[in-house]
């Protein structure tokens, strides 16, 4: 579906209806206050710095700031220490989409491959107050893919009907491709959803016609242009209506090079200018085992480099959410640790759901100080760095989450990218190697494909890792750095690089730059070991 | 003549069920299925019919030739 998950407007210093009246925000302030709520401290390599611009929460409105704070999906901080889950209540899709091959998941929440189980709404709130009272964490439901919620709005509004009911603080979001979304923003609002996801992949229906080969609309299939330009003025209309109302609105948009990789810009500029407050912009997975008309026809997906590229070009008009991961729809647990097993349907159908109201509550207090603190061990690392001048960096890093090199290399099922500049550290994204580690494979091909897959980085952090593998990323150029286990990710890469720049100072080494990475592509053989 | 659904080739995402005028979609055993008896093919509701419009995968609602076709009453 039309994810919007890797869906989900706001307004800065001011209220929502601030925000409805020019519609314009300027989003890299939110943003900056969103992931540094405490100070200056990692602005990256684009520029758009609002150190020294009293960038806090001072000047954020509070309701506004609630609203993002613990937001898996918005805050850089807070996506390693909360968790969302997914319900899948909604399959049926009013449109198709060349890139989502619908006997599975969809793709632009999932991997592909991987089929969700289908839950009726009682089984979807059961679920979710089991899982919200097992995990604290859990702070955010969505509903998405496989499907669009919004061709789905019975199953759909029943399911937040029944959460809200129990759960209040749970924030609600859902993703959406847009067709439905004029005729339901009202029924969204009544709901208190926290925020829609829009996947809007182009605003000229030119483009578009190569996109969807069809919409389902007035009880008619539409194809070709006409198709794509009604679906771009429903996906426009219904943005619109959302920042009206203070809703926010997160646009996903998925990289198709060839298509609308440099249309994507375009699309960047129409959606910031009807009040969208996060874009997101994901590469296009695509292989021939998952069917869809672009794998089928050889479409490729983005290197890595072509995805960074066009993020930080968009990035001078609006803030890019990069630690977006195409996870699957109902992963339950932090976000990229995969819990499902221990929530069957059957499993919570037996479960006594009590609602753990107070133990929730004491975590995330417990968490918002770690988080706080973590925030302050970085901010301790930014001087000196001076020096670093135009370099610009990748490390990869090995972490179970809570903003910490707290994993092993061999285990490590994905390493968060963070780019080092002279303004610090700045999360930019995640590589997925989990399919090259399991099974069938032997190590050595293992080692590298993770090699291939942070081969645009200097270094890799981790909590351990073994001699061989050492040596061979010391050969690929990739140093492997454990000296900083169980420590703060940011704030040890800073070391690390202010150590780096010394060594260049010194004549000891000569800053060069690296490759390209390649993006995972085979999701579906994951499922086979 | 009615329709029918390839079962083989249904994604269970229940698109058609919701849709169908006459409430001739039913989900059973793990696929969807049309009842010939309340199908009419859409005619006197809809342009096409809609289970073929909606569905994901091409030529899974199909005319069933082993059905007469819909006459109007
Ligand atoms: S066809 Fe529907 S379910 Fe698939 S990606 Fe597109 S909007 Fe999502
Ligand atoms: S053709 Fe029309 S009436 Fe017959 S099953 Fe499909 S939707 Fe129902
Ligand atoms: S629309 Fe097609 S795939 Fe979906 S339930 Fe109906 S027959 Fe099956």
């Amino acid at each position: 579906m039309t994810d919007t998950l890797f869906t989900q407007a706001m307004d800065h210093g001011t209220g929502p209806d601030d925000l409805a009246a020019d519609g314009v925000v300027d989003i890299s302030d939110v943003m900056q206050k969103m992931a540094e709520h405490k100070g200056c401290g990692t602005e990256g390599g684009s520029g758009k710095a609002s150190c020294g611009s009293s960038a806090g929460p001072a000047d954020m409105a509070p309701e506004i700031w609630e609203k993002v704070k613990n937001h898996p999906c918005y805050s850089e901080e807070a996506h390693h220490h909360y968790a969302r889950m997914h319900v899948a209540v909604a399959p049926a899709c009013n449109i198709q989409c060349n890139y989502c091959n619908r006997k599975y998941d969809c793709a632009n929440e999932s991997r592909p491959g991987v089929v969700s189980e289908r839950l009726t709404p009682e089984q979807a709130s059961k679920k979710v107050l089991a899982v919200a009272s097992t995990i604290p964490q859990m702070t955010v439901l969505g509903i998405a893919g496989p499907g669009d919620p919004l061709a789905n709005p019975a199953k759909t509004f029943e399911t937040f009907r029944l959460i809200s009911e129990v759960a209040p603080d749970i924030k609600l979001c859902l993703s959406t491709n847009g067709l439905a979304l004029p005729d339901w923003v009202d029924e969204i609002a009544k709901y208190k959803v926290d925020h829609v996801t829009i996947t809007i992949n182009m605003v000229d229906p030119e483009i578009g016609q190569h996109i969807y080969p069809w919409i389902f609309w007035e009880n008619k299939r539409l194809q070709g242009y006409e198709a794509a330009k009604i679906l771009t003025e429903r996906q426009m209309l219904g943005l619109e209506m959302l920042t009206e109302r203070g809703i926010l609105a997160k646009i996903n948009s998925v990289m198709i090079p060839g298509i609308n990789d440099k249309h994507l810009v375009e699309v960047n500029k129409a959606v910031k200018s009807r009040g969208a407050f996060l874009h997101n912009i994901m590469p296009l997975i695509s292989a021939p085992e998952h069917g869809t008309v672009f794998g089928l026809n050889g479409q490729r997906g983005p290197t890595a480099q072509e995805l960074k590229a066009l993020q930080d070009e968009c990035e001078g008009d609006m803030n890019m959410m990069r630690h977006c991961r195409q996870c699957r729809a109902d992963a339950v647990g932090l976000l990229g640790e995969d819990r499902s097993a221990e929530f069957t349907t059957e499993k919570i159908m037996a479960m006594e759901v009590e609602y753990d109201a107070e133990g929730r509550k004491a975590y995330q207090q417990a968490v918002e100080s770690e988080r706080q603190a973590k925030v302050a061990a970085k901010a301790s690392e930014l001087d000196g760095l001076e020096k670093a001048g135009d370099i610009a960096l990748l490390v990869a890093v090995a972490t179970k989450g809570h903003g910490i090199i707290n994993e092993h290399f061999g285990h490590a099922k994905e390493f968060q990218i963070y780019e080092l500049t002279a303004k610090g550290a700045k999360f930019v994204g995640h590589r997925r190697v989990d399919l090259y580690c399991q099974g069938g494979y032997g190590e050595e091909d293992a080692l590298d494909t993770v090699i291939t897959a942070i081969n645009d980085c200097h270094a890799v952090f981790v909590a351990k890792i073994g001699g061989c593998p050492k040596a061979d990323l010391q050969a690929a150029g990739i140093e492997p750095v454990d000296q900083y286990a169980h420590e703060f990710i940011e704030q040890s890469a800073l070391v690390w690089f202010k150590d780096y720049l010394a060594k260049i100072e010194s004549g000891e080494i000569v800053h060069q730059q690296r490759g390209d990475a390649a993006i995972r592509q085979g999701a579906l053989l994951s499922q086979a070991g | 003549m009615a329709y029918k659904i390839v079962a083989s080739q249904c994604t269970n995402c229940t698109a058609c069920e919701a849709l169908c005028p006459n409430l001739a979609i039913s989900e059973a055993k793990g696929t969807f299925v049309i009842d010939p008896a309340l199908c009419t093919e859409c005619i006197g509701h809809f342009e096409t019919p809609q289970c073929v419009a909606i569905c994901p995968v091409d030529d899974t609602c199909v005319l069933d030739a082993s059905q007469p076709r819909y006459q109007a009453a």
